[in-house]
């Protein structure tokens, strides 16, 4: 095995056509049924948002806004940072339209270690050592604090 | 903030140079922190540390054997932190299962209400 990354992967096929899912998944009054309970989004790349769990939450950060086959966030990066690969989670959900199905990947990663050199991921290892280690602990405490609707 | 054992397994195993660690102390089974250097490209130094930190998550244990420290893997710890990934796992399924309802929900009132044109 290779796990050089924290990643999760999954997918799910979906009977309805593409665009109604694009709806589902980044519209933010859909987005409370099955996220978040309070959500502030906007909808652009670089636009900011807050995706709240009953008292937890934080602030998310949007990269990628390509109706309707990608939409990507950022989440879980330290308060008052601008996220950016290394000091948060990336969520991406990547959609493909087949027909009157769609097929939905969520991938969610941490660290996008194909663009970083091997100097920067030495840099990164002897110096961010408990940086990103807090936020799978904030993740994990997320998680643990919110069982799924 | 409290101390949760499963919150020093999720750090021990954050880290990607500590997972490349781990990844091979389970392919090489006991092993030192000199051999282990050989093998990553990062410095003896990195090594103790993150083999420091998984010990702490109880991830690893050491032995000593004559002037030697050998590590290996706990496997019965390691596979607390899968399943701890694993649950992650698990509530993305679940989010993508609402998901999915509420957009085949929403395609068939759409379909009814508005009846499909034929091209």
């Amino acid at each position: 095995m290779a796990a050089t990354e924290y990643r999760i992967e999954r997918e799910i096929l979906i009977d309805a056509p593409v665009e109604v899912v694009w709806r589902t998944i980044t519209e933010p009054d859909q987005i409370t049924q099955w996220f978040a309970d309070k959500v502030d989004l906007e909808l652009e790349p670089g636009g900011h948002g807050y995706m709240g769990f009953g008292d937890q939450g934080g602030p998310v950060v949007v990269e990628t806004v390509d109706p309707p086959n990608r939409f990507s966030f950022r989440w879980n990066h330290p308060a008052g940072e601008e996220p950016a690969a290394g000091n948060s989670l990336l969520v991406e959900f990547i959609l493909a339209g087949q027909g009157e199905q769609t097929r939905l990947q969520v991938i969610e990663s941490g660290l996008d270690l194909l663009a970083w050199s091997t100097a920067d991921k030495q840099r990164y290892a002897d110096e961010h050592n408990g940086g990103w280690a807090k936020f799978l602990d904030r993740l994990a405490a997320l998680h643990a604090e919110r069982p799924t609707p | 903030m409290k101390v949760d054992p499963d919150d020093e397994l999720w750090s021990a195993i954050a880290d990607p140079s500590r997972r490349r660690v781990l990844d091979l102390l389970v392919q090489r089974g006991e092993i030192t922190a000199s051999s282990l250097a050989d093998l990553v490209p990062f410095t003896r130094q990195a090594v103790s540390k993150h083999l420091n930190v998984l010990e702490q998550a109880g991830l690893v244990s050491r032995r000593k054997q004559g002037r030697e420290v050998l590590y290996q893997v706990d496997a019965v710890r390691l596979d607390e932190a899968s399943r701890a990934m694993a649950e992650v796992a698990k509530q993305w399924d679940r989010r993508l299962g609402a998901i999915k309802r509420l957009a085949e929900a929403a395609h068939a009132r759409a379909t009814s209400s508005a009846p499909r044109r034929s091209q």
